[in-house]
C-alpha cells in the first residue's frame, strides 16, 4: 500500500513561550524552536506499522520553506521511504484551500492508496484534510483513532466520537484519513537517525513543478486574511481555594456538591 | 607406613582391579568436564569486545581482596559466615581432592611438598577443613530448605523454585566430606585395631569421629575394608560428577568467579563506550547502537551471566525492586544466564539473533533502573548491571522504543539542552531574582567577564523553582568565602549524566561537546556544582576539564580553614539524618566528608539510618530523566526511604542532591508527614548556619 503522510512543521509548544508580537500580527518568532506537529507524527507512525505489515512505501510531504526539510527528515529517520518538500515564493500565504490545492497537485502526481493528515496542527484550524479529500474527490475520515486494512480496496477506520463513545467505518480505497493523537505510540528519533538520512535527496516542487497556478496559490489565492493576533483578557469565573490541604478538599467537595458535580 | 588395609590401587572387585575404575573415572570425568566447558566458551567469543586486560595489578589486588578474601560476604552476617567457612575448606581440600584422584593409581603418591611436616601439618589442616565444612553444609541446607529465607524466593513470573538445585548441591559437597572422612577412618580404625601407627587424628573432626564409631562398634577389618574402597570410590565419582555439574547452574561460579573478579570493572561510576575500541568520533560508522540480541552483550557481560551465584542480594537491595517495579536484577542475570543455557545447548545447534526486549526481558524492566548501583555494591562476585541496562536502553533508543513519557524531555534536551524544554536565555534567571541579587551578585562568564572557579548549576537547578533555592545558598556560600566565581548561564547546557545512562547517546555526546567547549573557552581554573549527578559526570563521562569538586568537599575545606564559620545549631531539637546520595556515596565514594560537614554545626544531632546508611543507602527515586519517567510501581521509592528515616528517628533529612531533594520532599508530602519530617540540601543547611 502506497501512503502519503502530510506533515507540518509547526512551533513546538512545549519547548516555547508563545507571545504575540508588539504590531499584533504574528507571534514572535525569535528563539523559537519547531518540531514535526504532534497528529502529523501519530499519522506518520502509523504509515510506517501499516508498510510494515502489508507493504508498500511511505511518503511525506510538507508545504513550507527550506528549513521544512528538517521535518521531512526526522519522519524519514522514522521510517518514512521518500519526502517530497513543495516550497515556493509562490505559496507564501497561503490559506488552507491553497495548502490543500498544492497537496492536491502532490497526490495527483503520484498512485498514493492512502493519504493521511493530522487532524489538526498546533498553529492550524484543522481544516486542509477535509478540503483535500473534497478536491480529490475521495472518501474522507476525520479523528481517525485506529486503522485495520481489510484489502486494497477496502479498509476499516475507528473514530473518536463525542463522549468517549466510538465509531467503526468501512471505507473505500483511496481515501484521506485525519488522525488523532493516541492511535499509537511514535517511535522515538535520535540524533543518530537523523544524520543517517542527512544525505538522503529531497526533491523539492515549485508551482510549475506542481503545474498549479501562482494565482491560485499563496496571497493571491487566499480568501481568507488573518485581521488581528491577541491574547484574549481573562475573564471571570476562576476561583482560587485557601487554606490547608484539608480545608481545599472539603470545600472543593462542598462546591461540587452544591452545584451537582457528585452527590 | 605399613597398611592393614588394602588400598584402591591394589584391591580387586569381583575380580577386576579397582585400579581400572581410579583411572577410567578422572579420565572420563575431566574428557566430560572440558567438552562442558568448550561449550559453554562458545558464545563468549561471538560477544562483543571488552577490554579487561589493563591494570593487571590492580585486578590482581582485587582478586585476593574480593575472592581470596571473600570480602564481600559478611555483609551477609549468617549466609557469609557459611560461605566463607565452605570456600576455604574447598581451597584447602582442593589439594586433597588432587593427591586422592592420584591416590587411586599409586598407594604411595604423595604431592611435592607434602611428604614430611607439611604434610602432617596439612594433614590436620584438611580434617579440620571436612569437618567444619559439613557442618556447614548442613546448617546452610537446614537454612535454605526449612527456614527459607525470603531472598531466595522466586517469585511466579520468573519460574520454579530454586532450592532443590542448592540443597542438591550441599548435599554432593557433604557426600564428599563424609566419603573422605570414612576412607580416612577405616584406615585409622584398622590401624589402631591391628595396633599399628596412624596418623595424627584430631579429637573433635570428622574423621575422628568415624574411627571412634568404628572402633566402639568392633567394626571387622572386612567389613572396614569394604567401606574403605566404597567410600573411595563414592568419592571419586561424586567428584568428577560435581566437577561437570558446576557448569550446569548456578555453581558455575565455583570455576568462574575468580576469572569474574579479575576482569571487574575497575571504574566506579562510568559508563562503557557503546562499543570497545571505537572512539566517540566514529560512533557514526557503527551499524547499530547498545544490546539488542545477545551476541550484542560483551564477553565479561557473558562471564557475569554465568558468574551469578543467585544469592539474591542484588535484588534484597533494589530499590525498584523494593517498590514493586518490574525489575529485580537477580533474574536479569538468571534469566540471560538461562537463555545462553538454552541457546547454546551442551548438544545440537546453537540458535540466535532473536531480539532480547520482548523475549526475556520488557521494556519497563529495563527503563526501570535508577541506575543507582546497590546491586553492583552487594555482589559478592562483582557482576555489573548498569552497563547492561544503559546497552540495553541504547538498543532501545537506536530502535525507537523510548517510553512517551521520555520522548518530550529528550526532545527539550536536544533542543534546547535542558528537559524542561524551557529557553536557553532564562537559564541564568535564577540568579537575577532581584532580592537575592542584591546581596549576592553572581557572574555570567564566558563573554566579557571571568572567573577562577565556574559553578556548573545543571537543569535542575537553573529551571526548579524549589531547587533554585540550593542554587542561591551555593552562590551565598561560595560569595561569603571569598571565591572568585562565576556560572556559564545560556551558555549551560544539560550535563547529560542521565542522557547517557538513558541509552541516547549521540545526544549526549553533542551536549558534551557544546558544555567542553563552553568551559575550556570560559578560562576558569576549577569547577564545583552541588549536583552528584553532575559532579559524576563531569569527572567520568567528560575529559580533559580542569578540576571538578562537590560542594561538600569545598564546604569541608572552607569550614577546616576557617573560610566559612558555623554557628550552634538553630534547632537543638531536630534530629538529622544524612541521606547519602547515589552519585555521591556509592558511584564516588564521599561517605565522610558530608557527614563531617554536617557535624562541624555544634549541636547538631545526627542518626544514621541503621544498615541503609553509606554504601548500602536506598536510593530516592532517580534523578534528571528518571523524574519524567512514569513507571510501575506499588509505592515510590522515596516513601520506603522517608520511612526509614523515620524510623531511625529523624526528623530532618540532610542530602547533597538536588533530585534526592526533590524526591524526599514529594515522599514526605504523599506519605502524609507534612510538618513531622523536613528534607533540607547540605548546602541550605551550611548557608543557613552561616556567621
Amino acid at each position: 500500500m502506497d501512503i502519503l503522510v502530510c506533515v507540518k512543521r509547526v512551533p513546538d509548544t512545549a519547548e516555547n513561550e508563545i507571545e504575540v508580537n508588539s504590531s499584533g500580527s504574528d507571534i514572535e518568532r525569535d528563539d523559537l524552536v519547531y518540531s514535526v506537529n504532534e497528529w502529523d507524527n501519530y499519522a506518520v507512525e502509523e504509515a510506517i506499522q501499516i508498510r510494515d505489515n502489508s507493504g508498500g512505501a511511505v511518503t511525506v510531504v510538507t508545504v513550507g520553506d527550506e528549513e521544512s526539510e528538517e521535518v521531512l527528515r526526522r519522519e524519514m529517520a522514522m521510517g518514512a521511504d521518500n519526502g517530497i518538500l513543495c516550497s515556493d515564493e509562490a505559496f507564501e500565504g497561503s490559506d488552507g484551500k491553497g495548502i490543500a490545492t498544492i497537496l492536491k497537485s502532490v497526490v495527483e502526481k503520484g498512485n498514493y492508496d492512502l493519504i493521511l493528515t493530522g487532524a489538526q496542527a498546533d498553529d492550524g484550524a484543522g481544516e486542509v484534510g477535509g478540503m483535500l479529500a473534497a478536491m480529490l474527490d475521495m472518501p474522507y475520515a476525520s479523528l481517525v483513532n485506529s486503522i485495520e486494512i481489510v484489502n486494497d480496496k477496502m479498509i476499516k477506520v475507528g473514530r473518536e466520537i463525542e463522549g468517549g463513545n466510538q465509531e467503526m467505518n468501512e471505507i473505500d480505497l483511496p481515501c484521506v484519513l485525519s488522525i488523532q493523537t493516541g492511535i499509537n505510540e511514535p517511535r522515538y528519533v535520535g540524533i543518530r537517525g537523523i544524520r543517517k538520512v542527512a544525505s538522503v535527496e529531497i526533491p523539492v516542487l515549485g508551482v510549475s513543478d506542481l503545474g498549479l497556478s501562482a494565482e491560485a496559490v499563496g496571497k493571491s489565492g487566499a480568501k481568507v486574511t488573518r485581521q488581528d493576533y491577541f491574547v484574549p483578557d481573562l475573564g471571570e469565573g476562576a476561583e482560587i481555594l485557601e487554606g490547608s490541604t484539608e480545608e481545599i478538599i472539603e470545600k472543593l467537595i462542598e462546591m461540587l456538591k452544591s452545584k451537582g458535580g457528585i452527590k | 607406613m605399613d597398611s592393614v588395609l588394602i588400598s584402591p590401587a591394589k584391591a580387586s572387585f569381583i575380580g577386576i582391579p579397582t585400579v581400572i575404575f581410579s583411572v577410567v573415572i578422572p579420565i572420563v570425568g575431566i574428557a566430560v568436564f572440558t567438552y562442558i566447558i568448550a561449550k559453554r566458551l562458545a558464545p563468549l567469543v561471538r560477544a562483543a569486545p571488552d577490554n579487561r586486560f589493563d591494570r593487571i595489578n590492580e585486578r590482581i589486588v582485587n582478586v585476593i581482596k574480593l575472592w581470596l578474601g571473600q570480602y564481600k560476604q559478611p555483609r551477609y552476617m549468617m549466609a557469609g559466615t557459611l560461605h566463607i567457612l565452605i570456600f576455604a575448606g574447598f581451597i584447602i581440600l582442593s589439594v586433597r581432592s588432587l593427591s586422592l584422584v592420584f591416590l587411586g593409581i599409586s598407594e604411595d603418591f604423595m604431592l611435592p611438598g607434602l611428604g614430611g611436616i607439611a604434610g602432617q601439618i596439612y594433614g590436620v589442616f584438611k580434617d579440620f577443613a571436612g569437618t567444619f565444612v559439613l557442618v556447614a553444609c548442613v546448617i546452610a541446607a537446614v537454612r535454605r530448605g526449612i527456614f527459607k529465607p525470603e531472598r531466595y524466593a522466586v517469585p511466579k513470573k520468573y519460574g520454579h523454585d530454586h532450592t532443590g538445585e542448592a540443597v542438591f548441591v550441599l548435599g554432593l559437597i557433604s557426600t564428599l566430606m563424609v566419603c573422605d572422612m570414612l576412607f580416612e577412618g577405616t584406615q585409622a580404625a584398622a590401624q589402631i585395631q591391628e595396633g599399628m601407627h596412624t596418623e595424627l587424628i584430631i579429637p573433635g573432626t570428622g574423621v575422628w569421629f568415624t574411627v571412634n564409631m568404628f572402633l566402639a562398634k568392633a567394626t571387622p577389618l572386612e567389613k572396614l575394608q569394604n567401606i574403605h574402597i566404597l567410600a573411595y570410590f563414592m568419592h571419586e565419582l561424586t567428584f568428577f560428577f560435581f566437577l561437570c555439574f558446576l557448569p550446569l547452574g548456578k555453581h558455575f561460579h565455583v570455576i568462574t568467579s575468580i576469572f569474574n573478579v579479575f576482569f571487574m570493572k575497575l571504574d566506579k561510576g562510568t559508563v562503557k563506550p557503546v562499543k570497545w575500541g571505537v572512539e566517540d568520533d566514529k560512533l557514526d560508522e557503527l551499524e547499530s547502537f547498545g544490546v539488542k540480541k545477545f551476541e550484542d552483550f560483551t564477553w565479561k557481560h557473558m562471564l557475569d551471566f554465568y558468574t551469578c551465584a543467585d544469592c539474591g542480594r542484588c535484588s534484597d537491595n533494589c530499590p525498584a525492586n523494593a517498590c514493586g517495579r518490574p525489575l529485580s536484577p537477580r533474574f536479569i542475570s538468571i534469566k540471560a544466564r538461562d537463555y545462553l543455557f538454552k541457546h547454546y545447548p551442551l548438544q545440537g545447534p546453537m540458535t540466535n539473533g532473536s531480539p532480547l526486549i520482548g523475549d526475556i526481558f520488557t521494556e519497563d524492566e529495563i527503563w526501570s533502573c535508577t541506575t543507582c548501583g546497590a546491586c553492583e555494591e552487594e555482589c559478592p562476585v562483582m557482576n555489573e548491571y548498569i552497563d547492561k541496562i544503559v546497552d540495553l536502553r541504547r538498543g532501545m533508543v537506536d530502535e525507537g522504543t523510548v517510553p512517551q513519557s521520555l520522548q518530550k524531555p529528550l526532545s527539550a534536551l536536544e533542543k534546547r539542552g535542558n528537559p524542561y524544554g524551557k529557553m536557553e536565555k532564562k537559564r541564568a534567571d535564577w540568579a537575577k531574582d532581584k532580592e537575592f541579587s542584591e546581596i549576592c551578585n553572581v557572574k555570567i562568564i564566558g563573554g566579557k567577564e571571568t572567573a577562577d572557579t565556574l559553578y556548573f548549576v545543571d537543569s535542575i537547578t537553573s529551571f526548579d523553582d524549589r531547587i533554585q533555592e540550593i542554587g542561591k545558598a551555593t552562590a551565598r556560600v561560595l560569595t561569603s568565602a571569598g571565591i572568585d566565581f562565576g556560572i556559564l548561564g545560556p551558555a549551560e547546557k544539560d550535563s547529560g549524566h542521565e542522557i547517557r545512562r538513558f541509552g541516547e547517546e549521540m545526544l549526549f555526546q553533542d551536549i558534551k561537546e557544546q558544555n567542553t567547549e563552553a568551559i575550556l573557552s570560559s578560562g576558569v581554573k576549577n569547577i564545583v556544582t552541588a549536583d552528584p549527578h553532575t559532579f559524576n559526570a563531569l569527572t567520568k563521562d567528560y575529559k580533559d576539564l580542569p578540576p571538578v569538586e562537590h560542594m561538600c568537599q569545598t564546604m569541608a575545606k572552607l569550614i577546616g580553614s576557617g573560610k566559612i564559620k558555623l554557628r550552634a545549631v538553630e534547632d537543638k531539637n531536630k534530629i538529622y539524618t544524612y541521606h547519602d546520595p547515589c552519585y555521591l556515596g556509592r558511584h564516588n565514594g564521599i561517605y565522610d566528608i558530608p557527614r563531617n560537614v554536617i557535624d562541624s554545626i555544634s549541636g547538631i544531632r545526627r542518626v544514621e539510618m541503621g544498615l541503609r546508611c553509606r554504601d548500602r543507602s536506598f536510593c530516592c527515586g532517580g534523578g534528571g530523566l528518571m523524574l519524567f519517567y512514569e513507571p510501575i510501581e506499588e509505592k515510590r521509592m522515596g516513601q520506603i526511604r522517608v520511612e526509614m528515616a523515620k524510623k531511625a528517628g529523624a526528623n530532618v533529612v540532610v542530602t547533597a542532591c538536588p533530585f534526592c531533594l526533590v524526591n524526599i520532599e514529594d515522599a514526605i508530602k504523599t506519605s502524609g508527614l507534612e510538618g513531622k519530617m523536613e528534607v533540607i540540601d547540605l548546602v541550605e543547611l551550611i548557608d543557613r548556619h552561616m556567621i
